[in-house]
């Protein structure tokens, strides 16, 4: 290229970047590094980032497609094409819609209590008094311990001789029950654990929210004669909208990814009883490396995940 | 009784109910924190008359015994090796990534980004195997590396985009004047960008490094030995092993969430910030 259009090539490329005077820049044009110096950070710095992320994020998913219409243990090469049977055959699961079940309960529990209980808190402990950031310290503690250690602190927890649990049953003089153990309770113990870890991690979110709000605004609500309750649901609590919006969608993720907490309480039992998606697709697709199997699971996940995702944000945070 | 309120500040049963309420929620919290903590000073004959309190002997044994053992210290290394691995390729690559994002207009730009938030979308569980395929294909089976590189790409996508919006709002003016003084990008990007963005790298930096110190299902898929295992999958095996020497799994647990709640309350603020913030703004 000759050195005239080099600079034509500059100015265009840069003028929407700065969005300001065309004058203010022109001596760069001239004696400052030309669109080379540019060409070489795009060729050094961006291939990175897409190599890794197309290597282990894009391709595996594309992978996952493919897999999932043969029948294979993952050695050699794919050759048993079976189409879309093993879609059928997740899909005649009953453990499938049992994990399912399990998905839309801990996104019900979520929004039910844990996003109530994250909110009242929130309200609370916005307020400046002495303890109120210890607090908000310690609710929010369970969220960075780590699933696994969270699990097994609650199998303890839970446990019907050892336990917590069993230790309150019997100073009633009570049998201790093994809620791990019975298909009827250990959905519900998993849930609680849920409660447990993620409330904290919602709460700061309204709490951050709360602290950005144009306070003149509840000012005003409260000259205007507002109630303290009235100025809470008519004022505070509509502007804090966009942030439980954000709070669900998290929910709803959160619920479709758990895994690592399942594990150490039950591990999806007793007879997959508490199995969420991803610890079904743990037991009967990588556990046992049912290739295709699993793979059939992972692409209905991520269809369901993706299709969330977009919904979701068209609905319900059009503006965001 | 009651003169002696009207003395006070007014009683306001609101204040009450909070302050109840509030308690209430920390002893749930709390509680099991506190039962496993001291659980594992207590012998297991114990235990079972005496979860909630205090031990009436202090067994020292348990917490020593793993202290002084290999195994602890292992799974800790192994943990740190494979965090630190993925904290600084998740921060040369993604901070790479987000320069030129921030700083050079070319065609092709926005749509690169959205290609890279695609991975906001959906968990990594969902391409796992195949994953586990592509990593036993490239020799990375069984490997620190094969851990933190598919760690690194699914961050990618929350780290690019933090980094470029703190990027983005580096006055230009500091570039323009760079430049016009023989500063070449790559330069700029390595004095003035980078130092500039130590809040935003440290962020990042602790989200990255809580996911990678807590991931359990990559971990669990791409290590066979367990020389290599990270905490989460040696404590799981321990647990395996000693199924109901609750304990010693007690003093097991604290021992390795030790390390996070010290890392927690040293760096409370980047962590708040980082857990919360880089959701919302992501």
């Amino acid at each position: 290229m000759e050195a005239g259009q080099l600079t034509v090539a500059r100015r265009i490329a840069s003028s929407p970047v700065i969005g300001v005077a065309e004058t203010s820049f022109s001596p760069i044009a001239v004696r400052g590094p030309s669109w080379d110096g540019r060409f070489t950070v795009l060729i050094l710095f961006l291939p990175p980032a897409l190599m890794l992320f197309t290597l282990f994020v894009v391709l595996p998913v594309g992978e996952a497609a493919w897999y999932s219409a043969f029948n294979w243990n993952g050695f050699g090469r794919p050759t048993n094409w079976v189409g879309f049977d093993n879609y059928r055959f997740v899909l005649e699961t009953r453990a499938f819609w049992l994990a399912l079940r399990n998905n839309g309960l801990i996104i019900a529990v979520s929004l039910a209590i844990q996003l109530p209980l994250a909110l009242t808190l929130a309200l609370m402990l916005a307020e400046r008094f002495r303890g109120a950031v210890a607090l908000r310290m310690l609710f929010f503690m369970p969220y960075i311990l780590a699933e696994i250690a969270t699990g097994l602190i609650f199998s303890f927890v839970y446990d019907g001789d050892y336990g917590l649990v069993a230790s309150i049953w019997r100073s009633f003089g009570a049998e201790p029950p093994h809620l791990l153990a019975s298909t009827d309770t250990s959905m519900l113990a998993v849930l609680i654990v849920v409660v447990w870890k993620y409330f904290g991690f919602h709460m700061m979110l309204f709490i951050a929210a709360l602290q950005g709000l144009d306070k003149t605004l509840i000012e005003a609500a409260r000259i205007d004669g507002a109630t303290r309750s009235q100025t809470l649901r008519h004022v505070v609590i509509p502007l804090l909208y966009p942030t439980i919006r954000l709070s669900i969608f998290f929910a709803i993720v959160g619920s479709l990814q758990l895994f690592d907490l399942v594990m150490p309480l039950t591990r999806g039992g007793p007879a997959d009883s508490s199995n969420t998606m991803v610890s079904f697709l743990y037991n009967n697709g990588i556990s046992r490396m049912r290739v295709g199997y699993g793979s059939a699971i992972g692409v209905i996940l991520f269809v369901i995940c993706v299709t969330f995702a977009f919904t979701y944000k068209r609905w319900f945070m059009r503006d965001e | 009784m009651s003169s002696v309120d009207a003395t006070r500040t007014p009683f306001d049963p609101a204040v009450l109910f909070k302050a109840l309420f509030l308690a209430l929620v920390a002893v749930f919290v709390l509680v099991p924190l506190l039962a496993t903590l001291l659980g594992g000073f207590k012998s297991l004959g114990e235990l079972r008359v005496n979860p909630f309190g205090l031990p009436q002997h202090w067994e020292w044994q348990n917490y020593a015994d793993i202290l002084f053992s290999v195994r602890y210290w292992q799974l800790l290394r192994n943990s740190l090796i494979i965090s630190s691995l993925a904290v600084a390729l998740t921060l040369i690559v993604a901070s790479m990534a987000a320069f030129t994002f921030a700083h050079i207009k070319f065609y092709g730009s926005s749509m690169l980004l959205s290609y890279l938030t695609l991975g906001l979308l959906f968990p990594a569980a969902t391409a796992v195997l195949p994953l586990f395929i592509k990593v036993r294909d490239l020799g990375l089976l069984d490997t620190y590396f094969g851990v933190a590189l598919p760690q690194v790409a699914f961050s990618l996508a929350m780290s690019v985009l933090l980094l470029r919006r703190f990027f983005k709002d580096i006055p230009y003016e500091l570039l323009e004047a760079a430049l016009v003084d023989g500063c070449s990008y790559i330069k700029f990007f390595r004095y003035v960008t980078l130092p500039l963005s130590r809040p935003i790298l440290a962020t990042v930096g602790t989200i990255t490094f809580v996911n990678s110190w807590n991931a359990y299902l990559l971990p669990l898929v791409m290590l066979n030995t367990d020389a290599l295992y990270p905490w989460p999958l040696g404590i799981m095996v321990y647990q395996g092993e000693y199924s109901s020497e609750w304990h010693l799994i007690l003093a097991f647990i604290t021992l390795t969430i030790l390390p996070t709640i010290l890392l927690f309350l040293l760096a409370q603020k980047h962590i708040v910030a980082g857990l919360t913030a880089g959701a919302v703004k992501g």
